[in-house]
């Protein structure tokens, strides 16, 4: 080859046999800010590098300079597509830390909202693998429930995407009688679609033979590997927080853990179905106990927690007791006991678990989030390697990495 | 017979005698330390012997007073079979921050070890690819330390009457 004068190439670049590949940061296919330095040999994946941390924002940083109550909308920014489960996360450490008790019909409107967050995190995450492989239709058909799962957040806190949704102790607002018409309306219309939805992909022949067999790790790797939630529990690991460890009264709920057995993204796909199916079942056992409250308990939505659950509004401004709590919170001005906790919560994509470290001031003295998708991600080159380029595309859409919460 | 927090205990102390220290059940969960050029031995016994083979989470904490024991790493493990979880932590001098890395035990503390040395600069030895994984690679600090605080917001010695402070 006849040399050239304007560019250098690096030694032996021309003789190489593979082909260095630079997939993302902002590649279409990979639904976030990754960047993946792959070396294909035509189109086999023959090894990856990955690179993290585009939309790094120090939230671990920041919280050490926060009150409790401010440290919620940045749980917010963590994984984004299920929001109300990092701020719950975030609400049970602080109450398990502070010795709050809640009461029951707190921990139900709880366990609602936070199940309607799992299921629109699973399925973005199971369109999402649908789009990857070729058929959009699913996506768009479910959007329309995602929608009307917003709209319930909506009803409830006043935002749909970064929620910043319920205060430590229970609810800012009961939930209107709007919010229970838009969940019956869930309840009753979305079986329909998921069924349909399931129909479009579980016994499809392309998205069979696109998903079987790729992206696949073993129980015992992806254990080491630390992976959790879904993507643990298709490789045939019955773990899951709400079970183990339950919180917000998740034992008084009947419910299954769907597993799968080879791990790979065909099983991933199908446990985050089944468990749709098991939240739908949660959200209607959740709400049938939230019904059986009469009279006073059913205008119960917090705990009684004048140090760190702000007072009416109104009171505020006829009461002096809740004037001064009202100013203490906002002014940040209450000390915390002295101490630590890691609280682990069942996030959509896994273990995710709240470490606090407090030496008695008013803000954390250290607070790390542990991020399953931080943790999970690493095994990605061992689950692409050999594999088509194509189907890493399906793997890392599989995996339901969310890059907000990878870098926190 | 199921683990406690007691039963656990009693095989570290039987195994590490007085080398594991400050044992406390706060909040339900075993905490405990050690040396840090004992890390090793301490998880590879909890993970053949006690069964904790999930390492749940890996972090590090700076605690400037403490001279001579700065920088802390957190380690959180898990017991599938019995359903019990512990926290182990060991403190290293801030001036050599060495700890022999759990990347060899667990693949997954890989990444948690490169994050704590990003913001930490807590130094794994053994580590098969230790660099900065969050912060940009030319960063010549570690930016969770404590001496690098973020602005007090309640700071008066700024003239800005822009923004109230005046």
């Amino acid at each position: 080859m006849e040399a050239q004068h304007n560019i250098t190439l690096p030694e032996g670049s021309i003789e190489k046999k593979t082909t260095t590949l630079n997939f993302g940061p902002t590649h279409p296919a990979t639904h976030g800010v990754f960047q993946n330095i792959m070396e294909i040999d035509g189109e086999r994946v023959v090894s990856s590098e990955q690179s993290v941390g585009f939309i790094h924002r120090a939230f671990e940083k920041l919280a050490e300079r926060r009150n409790l109550y401010q440290i919620t909308p940045i749980t917010d920014r963590l994984n984004y597509c299920s929001s109300p489960l990092n701020n719950m996360g975030w609400h049970l450490t602080c109450e398990k830390f502070l010795k709050v008790e809640t009461p029951k019909r707190v921990d139900y409107l709880r366990i609602i909202i936070m199940e309607l967050a799992r299921i629109s995190d699973h399925l973005i995450c199971n369109s999402i693998v649908g789009v990857d492989t070729g058929a959009y239709t699913g996506f768009l058909y479910v959007m329309q429930y995602r929608e009307l799962i917003y709209e319930i957040y909506e009803e409830v806190c006043g935002s749909r995407l970064t929620t910043n949704i319920g205060r430590i102790g229970g609810f800012e607002r009961n939930f209107t009688n709007t919010a229970f018409t838009k969940l019956e309306k869930f309840l009753n219309e979305y079986p329909k679609v998921l069924r349909e939805f399931e129909n479009l992909f579980t016994r499809n022949r392309i998205f069979m033979e696109r998903t079987q067999g790729t992206g696949g790790i073993s129980a015992a790797r992806a254990m080491n590997y630390g992976f959790t939630g879904p993507n643990l529990r298709a490789s045939g690991v019955d773990y899951d927080v709400r079970v183990a460890n339950p919180y917000s009264s998740y034992q008084d709920f009947e419910f299954n853990v769907p597993v799968g057995t080879t791990g790979d993204n065909y099983d991933r796909f199908l446990v985050r179905n089944a468990e749709m199916w098991q939240s739908i079942s949660i959200i209607k056992q959740a709400y049938e106990k939230v019904q059986s409250f009469k009279g006073a308990e059913a205008e119960i939505f917090h705990a009684d927690v004048p140090e760190y659950y702000l007072p009416k509004k109104e009171d505020v401004y006829t009461n002096m007791e809740a004037l001064i709590w009202h100013f203490k919170i906002i002014m940040g001005e209450i000390d915390l006991p002295k101490g630590q906790i890691y609280n682990p919560i069942e996030g959509a994509n896994g273990e995710l678990g709240f470490y606090l470290v407090s030496d008695g001031g008013r803000t954390p003295f250290r607070l790390h989030f542990r991020r399953p998708c931080f943790i999970y991600y690493q095994a990605y080159p061992e689950l692409i390697t050999g594999g088509m380029l194509s189907d890493a595309v399906v793997t890392m859409s599989s995996l339901n990495l969310i890059a907000g919460e990878l870098d926190a | 017979m199921a683990l406690t927090n007691e039963t656990i205990q009693a095989h570290l102390e039987a195994k590490f005698a007085d080398q594991v220290t400050t044992f406390s059940t706060e909040t339900g969960m075993l905490s405990f330390e050690s040396p840090a050029a004992l890390n090793l031995k301490v998880m590879q016994y909890l993970f053949d012997e006690l069964g904790f083979t999930f390492l749940s989470d890996l972090c590090g904490v700076h605690y400037p007073d403490n001279t001579g024991a700065e920088l802390v790493v957190v380690y959180h493990m898990h017991n599938f079979v019995d359903n019990i979880r512990l926290r182990y932590s060991i403190a290293v001098p801030v001036e050599q921050p060495d700890v022999f890395t759990a990347s060899k035990l667990f693949e997954a503390a890989n990444w948690m070890e490169r994050e704590t040395y990003d913001f930490f600069g807590i130094n794994f030895v053994g580590h098969p690819k230790l660099k900065r994984i969050l912060n940009v690679e030319e960063m010549d600090y570690f930016p969770m330390r404590k001496e690098f605080p973020l602005e007090d917001q309640t700071r008066i010695d700024k003239d800005d009457e822009m923004f109230g402070r005046g």
